[in-house]
């Protein structure tokens, strides 16, 4: 496999079978009504290649996870190990206006100390692993919400990541624009080894586009429960398999919001 | 990436084509969508710039004139001490002129102002780096800096014949302390301003310490850093005026607020006048020259400019 002959030195006395492993992480915040534990003992390793989505309602710390494992915040308790920096996308698309769509790309390659000479060229393939080609030159203002995405979808692929962390990068986009984004994504997956923790708050998209789905429980989130996700690809956010399994984990979803009520 | 094979046994455990459909028809649809979505960029005709921008303005300045003019012909303020026909001002900007002098004004206080500000800025974005990222630099100097802003320059002119002076450095000294805080505040509110977004994506793509303040915070705080600068020229400008007025010597030249000074002593109002116009337009001329553009420019850029 090709995580094992890239990973480092230093990541051979953790095990490099894992995109990242989360062992026993607990996570407080100090806040006004004392201090307020946000994740609670969570554990929870991915696999290279795998396709994991978070979810959880408001306030399971979906997003303070994704944080941790990105290395922006530090857990309070518990260990992460990730192999390497990993590759993070949030909701909005985070490019940078001052530069091109190109030229954010390329940022990501120089900050990885890729060769002058090859910046533009890698860049340029990347907007067409997007499909965005001719897009090189265009500003940041210049592209509808969908392709803003797709350009940080193509960025975060160029930090050359084992691991792409997503933080619910498609909530902000329209029903159509998100169905394709979602087979653009499965098409990438597949195409790269890329492994990827994908947060979310909507059922129908975890189980459209994972192989297993987590979800948390609320106020402290915890591991509730895991589906494993067999329907085959190509699979549609219409498909009868997928609209069944989001049934089943809406209803434990209910469950773990409705708990919060009856204290 | 690193390759572009399925590498691993779960991938290739799944089944069927692309993504959830077709290639071909996903990349049909995304096509589509992106023509609908996308704005073109489009650039106002040269036409409708001139009539939207260049004419309200003229017709403005030649209100202004007309009023004047009506003024001195209906004999409502009759005095030319007081008030000189437009014309007499005209015959004034034209004697100079001709005289080969008009320029030479011009040019003494242009290129003070310039240089001093120039200096004010080499001083003033360092400073403003250090307050905006410096804790403790920011809680000592930030207050500071904020109440100089409000000091009218003007009150600078004395200490600084005392300590420098009738010389030139007296004159940037004033310009400095006029424009400094400017520039230094325009940095700070810039920097402060970099949504929390850009730092965090620019963590994430290894942009940490000075290659985040290089390649992130910087250019994220270039719209407040012009806007500093066209200001700290505002202030350059007017110190550099007050100054010239209040500190005259035979050896400094004679530079557009001195000009205005001999004006006064010649008990000649189309002199005064002339002085007051120069001033006017020169710092009209190299704000709309220099820093407009360049504003417009970072702006544009980011679609921060919106077409009205």
């Amino acid at each position: 496999m090709a995580t094992i002959t890239l990973a480092t030195a230093e990541d051979t006395r953790t095990d490099v079978r894992s995109a990242a492993r989360i062992e026993h992480v607990s996570k407080s915040f100090a806040g006004p009504a004392g201090t307020q534990l946000v994740l609670d003992d969570i554990s929870l390793d991915v696999a290279p290649g795998e396709f994991v989505t978070l979810l959880g309602a408001s306030g399971c710390g979906k997003s303070t996870l994704l944080n941790l494992v990105a290395g922006l915040d530090r857990p309070t308790s518990g260990a992460i190990t990730t192999d390497g920096r990993p590759a993070l996308m949030f909701q909005e698309h985070a490019l940078f206006p001052w530069l091109t769509a190109g030229k954010n790309i390329e940022l990501a390659l120089k900050l990885r100390g890729v060769d002058k000479s090859l910046r533009r060229d890698r860049a340029e393939e990347l907007l067409e692993l997007v499909r965005l080609k001719g897009a090189y030159g265009k500003r940041v203002h210049e592209l509808s919400g969908g392709m803003r995405q797709r350009v940080a979808l193509a960025r975060a692929i160029a930090q050359d990541s084992r691991l792409l962390l997503m933080d619910e990068p498609f909530a902000a986009l329209d029903a159509i624009t998100r169905d394709v984004l979602h087979d653009e994504l499965t098409r990438i997956w597949r195409e790269t080894d890329l492994s990827v923790l994908f947060v979310t708050h909507n059922v129908r998209e975890a189980v459209r586009l994972a192989q297993r789905v987590v979800l948390l429980s609320s106020r402290p989130g915890r591991i509730a429960h895991e589906w494993q996700v067999d329907i085959p690809h190509p699979r549609r956010i219409e498909d009868a398999a997928v609209a069944e399994l989001s049934v089943e984990i809406t209803e434990q979803l209910r469950g773990e919001i409705r708990r919060h009520g009856q204290h | 990436m690193a390759s572009t094979d399925t590498s691993t046994a779960a991938k290739d455990a799944v089944e069927g084509g692309d993504g959830g459909r077709p290639a071909d028809d996903t990349a049909g649809l995304e096509a589509g969508l992106d023509a609908l979505e996308s704005v073109e960029p489009r650039r106002t005709p040269l036409r409708q710039t001139l009539l939207q921008k260049v004419l309200p303005p003229v017709v403005a300045v030649l209100l202004v004139v007309a009023v004047w003019q009506l003024l001195v012909t209906l004999r409502i303020v009759d005095d030319p001490t007081k008030l000189p026909a437009p014309s007499d001002v005209w015959a004034e900007i034209e004697e100079s002129w001709l005289q080969g002098e008009l320029l030479g004004y011009i040019w003494t206080s242009v290129s003070r102002g310039l240089l001093g500000f120039l200096l004010a800025l080499a001083i003033g974005t360092p400073l403003g780096l250090l307050v905006a990222r410096v804790r403790f630099v920011r809680a000592a100097l930030g207050p500071i800096l904020s109440g100089l802003q409000s000091l009218p320059s003007v009150a600078w002119v004395p200490p600084a014949v005392i300590w420098l002076g009738l010389n030139n450095s007296m004159m940037y000294a004033v310009i400095l302390l006029g424009a400094v805080p400017s520039i230094a505040n325009g940095l700070v509110s810039g920097v402060d301003q970099v949504p929390p977004l850009f730092l965090r994506a620019g963590r994430t793509l290894g942009a940490t310490g000075l290659k985040g303040a290089w390649h992130i915070v910087m250019p994220a705080a270039l719209p407040g850093y012009v806007a500093g600068m066209k200001q700290g020229w505002a202030f350059s400008w007017r110190s550099l005026m007050a100054a010239e007025i209040i500190a005259s010597s035979p050896d400094l030249g004679i530079g557009l607020g001195q000009l205005l000074e001999n004006g006064r002593n010649a008990s000649s109002m189309s002199l005064v006048f002339l002085a007051i116009i120069l001033i006017l337009v020169v710092g009209i001329a190299i704000d709309l020259l220099i820093f407009s553009p360049l504003e417009r420019r970072i702006l544009r850029g980011r679609g921060l400019l919106v077409k009205s």
